[in-house]
């Protein structure tokens, strides 16, 4: 389900509004999923305090948003714009694929919660779209 | 049987008893229709769906979202046996209409859409702890509904 430029509008213009608040976003969707998603807590064990509110959570949710926004401004190449995060992803931290699809449920959801008026059905489909094939980029490398 | 804790038990009844069903109904199905526009294959005689602005403003969908938040009331009056009360519920969408259970799962589709809906409606209040409340609850609904596929 490739990205209309409609598609590749909507996101970017939703990112537009939505970056100034990018890094809190990002930690409260970690948040959420670690709570409604107890699986995916098994990658951040060695974290210790897995609350929504602890500090490294609010950190890794922020480092996840900024490298949304480089994919956002590399919509047009995202395999290409997430080479080396698909590395990362497949030999060192070895996420199941799977999972990329619970994030993106949680950044979809916060980006409702932030954005209520903007986040319609149909900038929700558009970015449902990109979450999709940034987690397709991202396991390009797998295998 | 599926334990509640009292705080998920509180928190989804606080859900229920905050949301506008009529909005809530319509607001997540038509948003399931138009993120997931294959699932309108079970909807051929809704009439107009051809677009975003059709479909919300088609009174078949609003309807629909109607009955698809009486049905989810059922589970909220008995939740310590969700799976008995939406027996017929599952043999109806298994044997009637051949709804693919995939449909049904909280990753996608119309409960994510609901999950989407209600929590715009909350903000703040809809915490990650009433969000894992909420979810856990439609995971019993979809596992209830899937029971009599086979």
């Amino acid at each position: 389900m490739s990205l209309s430029d409609k598609d590749k509008a909507a996101v970017k213009a939703l990112w537009a509004k939505a970056e100034g608040k990018a890094a809190e976003m990002g930690g409260e969707a970690l948040g959420r999923m670690l709570v409604s998603y107890p699986q995916t807590k098994t990658y951040f064990s060695h974290w210790g305090d897995l609350s929504p509110q602890s500090a490294k959570v609010k950190k890794h949710g922020a480092v996840i948003m900024g490298a949304l926004g480089k994919a956002v401004k590399g919509i047009d190449d995202l395999t290409g714009t997430l080479a080396a995060l698909s590395e990362l992803h497949a030999f060192k931290l070895r996420v199941d694929p799977a999972n990329f699809k619970i994030l993106g449920h949680n950044i979809v959801l916060v980006l409702a919660m932030y954005f209520p008026a903007d986040f319609t059905p149909e900038v929700h489909l558009s970015v449902e779209k990109f979450l999709q094939n940034v987690a397709l980029a991202l396991s390009e490398k797998y295998r | 049987m599926v334990k509640w804790s009292d705080f998920e038990r509180a928190a989804i009844q606080d859900i229920f008893s905050k949301i506008d069903y009529d909005v809530v109904g319509r607001a997540a199905f038509s948003r399931c229709l138009i993120v997931y526009p294959w699932t309108q294959r079970y909807f051929g005689s809704f009439g107009n769906l051809y677009n975003a602005a059709a479909i919300t403003s088609n009174p078949k969908v609003a309807a629909h979202g109607k009955v698809i938040m009486a049905g989810l009331e059922k589970a909220l009056t008995n939740m310590d046996d969700i799976k008995t009360t939406y027996k017929d519920l599952s043999v109806l969408h298994s044997e009637k209409l051949q709804v693919d259970p995939d449909n049904f799962n909280v990753k996608l589709f119309s409960f994510y859409c609901l999950t989407i809906v209600v929590a715009g409606q909350m903000g703040a209040a809809f915490t990650p702890e009433v969000q894992g409340a909420f979810q856990k609850f439609l995971a019993v609904v979809v596992a209830s509904l899937r029971k009599q596929y086979h």
